[in-house]
């Protein structure tokens, strides 16, 4: 459940929220992690919930010594007034068994909430890719219903690439199968893409096909394909650095190199 | 996943493997889950006494929770606070998960979860955790134990282990580091933390990240002491590392004058597992 931070609780109506999916590589975490501290956005609120694994912090973006000791958890929300954009940054897995009850969550407060439209960041498994998905770009979309009514256009100008429907059986040709939706290590993606397609939700997935690795470039890739969207950034430029590292991304790969060694 | 050196390791992927179909489910496998999802929810059980009072519909008065996680931070207060006799038992949590040993009930010595009440002071109490909580159990137990309690005025003090290798830093830790202390604590905590705060980009997890969650968002004042040891098990070394941690519980916490070294061997000796690994 979302419990504010402020007082009075702030609106979110006619607000676009971005939020990450759990998946490969945590990519759409790291972009939203981008958004944040780019935007400096300011803490609003948090998603209280058992569906998440308890994980806490000081503060992931701080700048100074001042803003260093501030406590942070594994589901809050960010906004940035201004540009009518909100952020729900998840650092925590989802708890397996209790998916299901946390997509029905998301649903009922993005609705309840009054958000104009909701961008997904995610990502698939790269391996799982078939044969014309490897070919081009490995950027993907796909819009519910609600959303194509109202954004169909500006979609049509980007020029993206919709994520391909695959056989459910491949080299098979049976009339009765229908080619399905797959999204590999996308976590919640599939699932909440289907929820606001029935809850008539206006929602936007983009997904990136990666492996687990180093994913920073990646969260640089699927950040800037947004940014060609929302522009968040007054400056749209595809130089990576335009966007700022916070420092809860120091020391991702380990401590030191003891100088012992040498 | 290939390593520097070329092996191939089998790692444990961070996106959250959904089964792609929903489930068809019958009948009997729904009840499977529902049975299993029963005997997993956590249990408190308290004293007559207690349970008589909160079966009145009153929360326990409370201003001083002091919870211990893991055997370094349980051993300290059993060897520094607990030994002094002006405790009392009230209350034990149960826990039942994939780590739990078949047949070993709740009363087995090495999964307890056991609560405190101070005999002079009824205001203060403590809990000592040394089992495990499996991590859809975690946000369970502390909404639990914390609806319990009584809001108002409270203090939570947290003592928790962890290993030195969990330890983030730039630097170089060189041994004679550890172990050392570090805090985190939530908005509405007004004083000074005893030591450093936790740098950026380590973080918290487990039963102290539960209780640090569930205190920041209804304004709990809460700071937890996170223990990097670089030993693996109980060690009276480590366990003096949280000294400082209750000097600011000074009035309602009374710290026993050092134990002889034989109190301090009945606590290390007793988690000490015999290993096979080098017959």
């Amino acid at each position: 459940m979302f419990i504010s931070s402020q007082n009075p609780p702030p609106s979110f109506k006619d607000f676009t929220l971005v939020l990450p999916a759990v998946a490969v590589g945590n990519v759409g975490q790291l972009a939203v992690d981008l958004i944040v501290s780019t935007l400096n956005m300011s803490r609003v609120g948090y998603i209280h919930t058992d569906c998440l694994i308890p994980m806490t912090g000081n503060n992931p973006y701080t700048t100074c010594k001042d803003d260093a000791e501030e406590l942070h958890t594994p589901a809050e929300v960010y906004t940035a007034a201004g540009l009518k954009t909100a952020v729900l940054q998840i650092r925590a897995p989802i708890i397996q068994t209790k998916s299901k009850k946390f997509r029905q969550l998301l649903v009922s407060w993005i609705k309840a909430s009054g958000f104009s439209r909701t961008v997904v960041l995610s990502s698939s498994h790269a391996y799982q890719r078939d044969d014309q998905q490897l070919k081009g770009t490995p950027l993907r979309y796909l819009v519910t219903p609600a959303l194509l009514k109202v954004s169909a256009v500006a979609l049509e100008e980007l020029g993206w690439r919709e994520m391909e429907r695959v056989a459910a059986f491949p080299g098979l040709t049976d009339a009765d199968t229908d080619p399905r939706l797959h999204v590999p290590g996308g976590g919640i993606t599939k699932g909440l893409y289907m929820d606001s397609c029935a809850a008539d939700l206006p929602l936007a997935v983009l997904l990136l096909f990666c492996s687990e690795g180093d994913n920073i470039p990646d969260a640089f890739t699927l950040v800037n394909h947004l940014n060609d969207w929302l522009h968040l950034l007054d400056n749209p430029s595809q130089k990576p650095n335009k966007w700022k590292i916070p420092t809860s991304w120091s020391l991702l790969f380990g401590n030191g190199i003891p100088p012992a060694l040498f | 996943m290939a390593t520097f050196f070329g092996e191939v390791l089998s790692v444990y992927s961070r996106a959250v493997e959904e089964d792609e179909e929903e489930l068809d489910e019958n009948e009997e496998d729904e009840e499977i889950r529902r049975e299993l999802e029963e005997k997993r929810e956590v249990h408190l059980h308290w004293s007559p006494e207690v349970s008589e009072s909160l079966k009145s519909g009153s929360k326990l008065p409370c201003s001083d929770f002091l919870l211990a996680v893991g055997h370094n931070a349980a051993g300290f207060l059993s060897v520094y606070v607990l030994g002094s006799e002006s405790w009392d038992a009230v209350g034990h949590a149960s826990v039942w998960n994939e780590r739990s040993r078949a047949g070993a009930g709740t009363t087995s010595e090495e999964s307890v979860c056991v609560f405190y009440r101070h005999k002079n002071n009824p205001s203060v109490l403590i809990c000592q955790t040394t089992c495990y909580i499996a991590e859809d159990q975690l946000f369970q137990w502390t909404e639990k134990v914390f609806d319990v309690l009584q809001h108002r005025q409270l203090n939570v003090t947290v003592l928790s282990d962890s290993s030195v290798a969990e330890y983030k830093t730039s630097d170089y830790l060189c041994g004679s580091s550890a172990p050392f202390l570090r805090s985190l604590h939530t908005a509405a905590f007004s004083g000074q933390p005893v030591c450093q705060s936790l740098e950026q980009p380590n973080i918290i997890t487990g039963l102290p990240a539960a209780v640090l969650n569930h205190c920041e968002v209804h304004r709990v004042a809460t700071v937890v002491y996170q223990c990097y040891s670089d030993v693996t098990g109980p060690d009276s070394v480590t366990m003096e590392t949280f000294k400082p941690a209750l000097t600011k519980l000074g009035k309602s916490v009374q710290l026993n004058p050092p134990p002889s070294t034989d109190v301090l061997r009945k606590f290390v000796r007793t988690t000490n597992l015999p290993s096979n690994l080098y017959i």
